[in-house]
C-alpha cells in the first residue's frame, strides 16, 4: 500500500476552484516529483496536505489513516513535514532557535542528537552559523536552514516545495544531490514528494512523476518516461 | 535634591504599573498583530478583585493584622481570574475572528472593553461606587529607609520587587523557554509555526494568559499604592490603559523589552512634567510623546525596523 494516497482532492479559495480532483500516490521510500507551471495548484496539494488548506472534497490518507480535518500541528506528528515555498525560515531567530522549532514535537532526546549530527553532514554550513539570526544567511542557506528544520522533526514524508526556486545553478545541482543523499539514508528511509518547476533535474531525480494542470493531474508516469515523452516535454514542461 | 529624587520615586511606582500593562499590549500584538483594546480593563477588574478579596478577608478578621501572605493571597486569586477572563475573551471574541479583516477584530476588542466596564458596574460586581482599598501588608507605610529625605516603605520595596521580578520571569519565559521559542515563532509566521508543530492556538492562548496575569498584578499594584478605586467605567482606568499602550508604541510594539522600557520613561516623564511644568498637562505629555516617537521612531525606541514580508 501506498504511505500517501490522494483521491478526489478539491480545494477551492472562496468562489475559485484550485484543485479539481487530483489523485495521486507516493509509494514508501520513492522520490515523487509533482511537476506544472504556474497556478497548475502544486503549492496547493502540498498545503492540503499539510493541513494548511481545508480541502472542499476528497481524501488524504497517510498510512491508512485520513488527514483532513487534521490542523497542521497534528499532522506534522504523524509525521509529515511540509518545507514551504520560499524562505519559511523564522528571520527573528537564531539558527539554533530554527532547528529546536524543528524537533518541537519530538521527545526522544537522544535521537533527535542522532538527527542533528545527520543534519549538519548534510549541511555543514549551518553548524557554523548557529548562533546567528536566521535572517542574516544567504538565500542558499536559508533554503539549507528550512530543509534542516524539517528533517529534524523526523518526517516519514518530506513535502518539498520548490527547493531549487531562485538559486544559482551550483546550489541547484547541491541541492538535488542532498535530496536523493536524504531519500537514500538507509536509517531513516525518508519519502520524499517534490514540487518543482524545475522538471528536468526533478525528473532526474524522482522514480516517479504526476503533471498537474488547470487543478487537475494530466498525467504519470514512471520519471524516465515523462522525461522522454516529447509530448509531455512540450506540452506542460515547458522545455523544448 | 530631595524633591527630584520624591518626583524620580513616584515615577518609579507608576513605572511598574505602565510596565506591566504594556506588556500584554505588546504580546498581543506581537502573536495576533492587533491591539487588544480591552487589556486596559482587564487592569481594572485586577484592582477591583483585590479589593473584593481583601475586603471578604477583612469581614472574616483576617486583614487586622494581615501577615504578609495575605497580600500574596489576594494578588495570586486576581491573577489567576484575570488569566481566565483573559483566555475566555481570546476564546470567545478573537478565536472566531482569526481569519476576518484585522479591522473586525479591533472593533470586537472594543466591544469586549465595552462589555467589561458595563458589566463590571453591576451591583453583584463591582457595582457603580469608588472603594477605598484596605491596607495588605502589615506597617506598609513604615519607612525602610529615608534615602536624601525620601521615605521609601515597605510597600514601595514589596512591589518593586514584584514587578521587577515578574518582568524577569517574563523575560525568561520567553527567551528561555519552550514556549517562549513557540510564541517567538507565531509572532513571525503563525502558518510557518503551525508547519513545525507549534499548537498555534494554545500558544495564542497562553499569550492571553500571561498578560492578563500581568496586568492583573498592574491592577494590583495599582490599588495597593493608590489606594481609590474608580468605578469600573472612569475615565481613569481608560486612562491608565491608553497610556500603557502608549507604552508599549514606545518601546516598539511587538519587543517585550521595550515595552518595559517604554512603561518606566512614560512614567517618568509624566511625573516630572507634573511635578516641574504643569500638573494639568500630565496627561498631554503622553500622548505628545506618543506623537513624536510616532514621527522620528515609528518603530519605537527599541523596535526593530518593519520589514515587508516578501
Amino acid at each position: 500500500m501506498a504511505l500517501l494516497t490522494i483521491r478526489n482532492l478539491c480545494v477551492h479559495y472562496g468562489a475559485i476552484q484550485a484543485l479539481h480532483g487530483v489523485d495521486l500516490e507516493v509509494q514508501e521510500g520513492q522520490i515523487v516529483a509533482l511537476l506544472g507551471s504556474n497556478g497548475a495548484g502544486k503549492t496547493t496539494t502540498l498545503r492540503a496536505i499539510s493541513g494548511l488548506l481545508k480541502p472542499s472534497a476528497g481524501d488524504i490518507v497517510f498510512d491508512g489513516q485520513s488527514m483532513v480535518g487534521l490542523p497542521p500541528e497534528l499532522i506534522v506528528k504523524r509525521g509529515i513535514a511540509h518545507v514551504p515555498e520560499g524562505r519559511g525560515i523564522f528571520s527573528n531567530l537564531t539558527v539554533e532557535e530554527n532547528l529546536r522549532l524543528g524537533a518541537y514535537i519530538r521527545t526522544d532526546t537522544a535521537a533527535v542528537a542522532a538527527d542533528r549530527e545527520w543534519v549538519f553532514e548534510l549541511f555543514p554550513r549551518l553548524q557554523e552559523r548557529l548562533g546567528q539570526n536566521a535572517g542574516t544567511l544567504s538565500g542558499g542557506e536559508q533554503r539549507m536552514l528550512s530543509m534542516a528544520r524539517a528533517l529534524l522533526s523526523r518526517p516519514r514524508l518530506l513535502l518539498l516545495d520548490e527547493p531549487s526556486l531562485g538559486l544559482a545553478p551550483q546550489l541547484v545541482q547541491a541541492i538535488f544531490a542532498t535530496i536523493r543523499r536524504i531519500s537514500q539514508d538507509p536509517a531513516r528511509r525518508t519519502t520524499i514528494l517534490l514540487v518543482e518547476q524545475n522538471a528536468h533535474m526533478a525528473l532526474a531525480t524522482a522514480a516517479y512523476g504526476y503533471i498537474l494542470a488547470t487543478g487537475q493531474i494530466k498525467t504519470h508516469a514512471p520519471a524516465g518516461e515523462l522525461a522522454n515523452s516529447d509530448e509531455v516535454r512540450k506540452a506542460y514542461l515547458g522545455v523544448v | 535634591m530631595n524633591d527630584l529624587f520624591q518626583t524620580f520615586v513616584a515615577g518609579l511606582r507608576l513605572g511598574c504599573i505602565y510596565g506591566l500593562v504594556a506588556l500584554g499590549y505588546t504580546m498581543v500584538y506581537g502573536v495576533l498583530r492587533f491591539i487588544n483594546f480591552a487589556h486596559g480593563d482587564i487592569v481594572m477588574v485586577g484592582a477591583w478583585l483585590c479589593f473584593i478579596v481583601a475586603r471578604a478577608m477583612h469581614w472574616t478578621g483576617f486583614t487586622a493584622h494581615p501577615p504578609l501572605y495575605a497580600a500574596a493571597f489576594v494578588l495570586l486569586i486576581s491573577m489567576t481570574a484575570c488569566a481566565l477572563l483573559g483566555w475566555l475573551t481570546e476564546r470567545l471574541a478573537y478565536r472566531p475572528l482569526r481569519r476576518a479583516p484585522r479591522l473586525n477584530v479591533l472593533i470586537a476588542a472594543i466591544g469586549v472593553s465595552l462589555f467589561i466596564e458595563n458589566a463590571g458596574q453591576l451591583r453583584f460586581l463591582f457595582g457603580t461606587e469608588p472603594q477605598a482599598m484596605p491596607s495588605l501588608l502589615p506597617r506598609a507605610q513604615t519607612a525602610l529607609i529615608t534615602l536624601l529625605g525620601v521615605r521609601i516603605t515597605v510597600l514601595d520595596v514589596v512591589i518593586g520587587l514584584l514587578a521587577v521580578g515578574l518582568m524577569i520571569a517574563l523575560d525568561i519565559l520567553v527567551f528561555r523557554t519552550r514556549l517562549g521559542l513557540a510564541m517567538r515563532a507565531v509572532a513571525f509566521d503563525d502558518a510557518a509555526a503551525a508547519l513545525t508543530g507549534v499548537p498555534v492556538n494554545r500558544v495564542v492562548g497562553m499569550t492571553f494568559i500571561i498578560g492578563s496575569a500581568l496586568a492583573a498584578a498592574g491592577g494590583f499594584i495599582f490599588a495597593t499604592e493608590y489606594h481609590n478605586l474608580q468605578q469600573p467605567a472612569e475615565m481613569s482606568w481608560i486612562l491608565l490603559g491608553l497610556k500603557a499602550f502608549v507604552a508599549a508604541v514606545v518601546g516598539g510594539i511587538g519587543n517585550i523589552r521595550g515595552a518595559m522600557v517604554g512603561g518606566l520613561l512614560l512614567a517618568l516623564l509624566e511625573q516630572f512634567g507634573g511635578r516641574y511644568v504643569s500638573n494639568d498637562l500630565r496627561d498631554v505629555y503622553v500622548f505628545a510623546i506618543l506623537i513624536l516617537v510616532l514621527l522620528v521612531k515609528p518603530g519605537g525606541i527599541m523596535g526593530a525596523q518593519v520589514t515587508e514580508k516578501v
